[in-house]
């Protein structure tokens, strides 16, 4: 028996391993993440998961929003994270509450259950079918759509991130000078 | 079996179910976890399954394919100014309690 070795045979394959891949690697890092007793692990475990999720992003033919997953999300939030554990220096919490398991086994059952409900709910319901798609979501749509469409969002959004900047260095400066009082 | 695993990143649901698991997950951390950054973590991964399921659903219901990714980008900058108001907001509470710690602060002054 010879193995048919034909692209059209392996690239669905290879395909699907790699799907798998980035969809265990997102459901890892974000058990890690979830459930790691060191925040530098934890931090870790996020950028890990954010690194699948772009994956899954590139699967869903979008690889703009892949991209600026791992630019924003990984190069810029998880750094800042970790920047402030450092300067915080966390001390990890070492289960002072006698009742701290009973409440991680509470949480995880209660967890449990809204992924359960979910799933059954996503499997019961009938989506409408679908839509004959306008475009093809590529680079240049999303570039037209956000300076016509969503101009007015765009620069809002802007907006939004200068205040945060101006707001954490005023709350993040309040702090100092009382200190110092 | 095996039909199902190679179709199974052309359906929707694979995606949904796992925006609902990282929805999830994310729920566990966010009780679980005892220090703010902990939280702020878990909140993260929350607002990554719900970005995840406004991209599937543009990538496979919506008329035009764009507005999910759109979406999805001001999620991010929107995350991105939470993560830097929370964590000035962490360090000015580092200042004056010395712990970040859920279960020390407790004490509300006006």
């Amino acid at each position: 028996m010879t193995i048919d070795l034909s692209p059209e045979k392996v690239y669905p394959v290879v395909s699907a391993l790699l799907f798998a891949g980035v969809a265990g690697i997102t459901l890892l890092g974000a058990v890690v993440a979830a459930s790691a007793r060191r925040l530098v692990y934890s931090v870790s475990g996020l950028a890990l998961s954010f690194v699948g999720l772009a994956g899954i992003y590139l699967f869903l033919q979008s690889p703009f929003l892949a991209l600026m997953q791992i630019l924003i999300y990984i190069g810029a939030v998880c750094v800042v994270i970790m920047f402030a554990i450092m300067l915080a220096d966390v001390v990890e919490e070492k289960s002072a509450r006698p009742r701290a398991l009973l409440a991680g086994i509470a949480c995880f059952l209660v967890a449990a259950m809204l992924a359960f409900a979910l799933i059954v709910l996503i499997g019961r319901t009938a989506w409408m079918p679908k839509a004959v798609q306008v475009n093809t979501g590529a680079v240049q749509d999303i570039g037209r759509a956000l300076l016509t469409r969503f101009g007015f969002a765009f620069e809002l959004i802007s907006v939004v991130l200068l205040l945060a900047i101006l707001g954490a260095l005023v709350v993040a400066r309040t702090g100092r000078g009382n200190n110092r009082e | 079996m095996l039909n199902f695993f190679t179709q199974a990143s052309h359906h929707l649901g694979v995606y949904l179910v796992l925006g609902a698991l990282l929805f999830a997950i994310g729920f566990f951390g966010f009780c679980r976890h005892r220090t703010l950054v902990g939280m702020l973590v878990s909140g993260e991964l929350i607002l990554a399954g719900a970005s995840l399921n406004f991209v599937a659903f543009g990538r496979f219901l919506a008329a035009d394919p764009v507005t999910g990714q759109i979406f999805a980008l001001f999620i991010m900058g929107i995350a991105a100014a939470e993560a830097a108001i929370v964590l000035s907001i962490m360090l000015a509470v580092y200042r004056n309690y010395r712990t970040i710690q859920t279960r020390d602060l407790k004490e509300m002054e006006g």
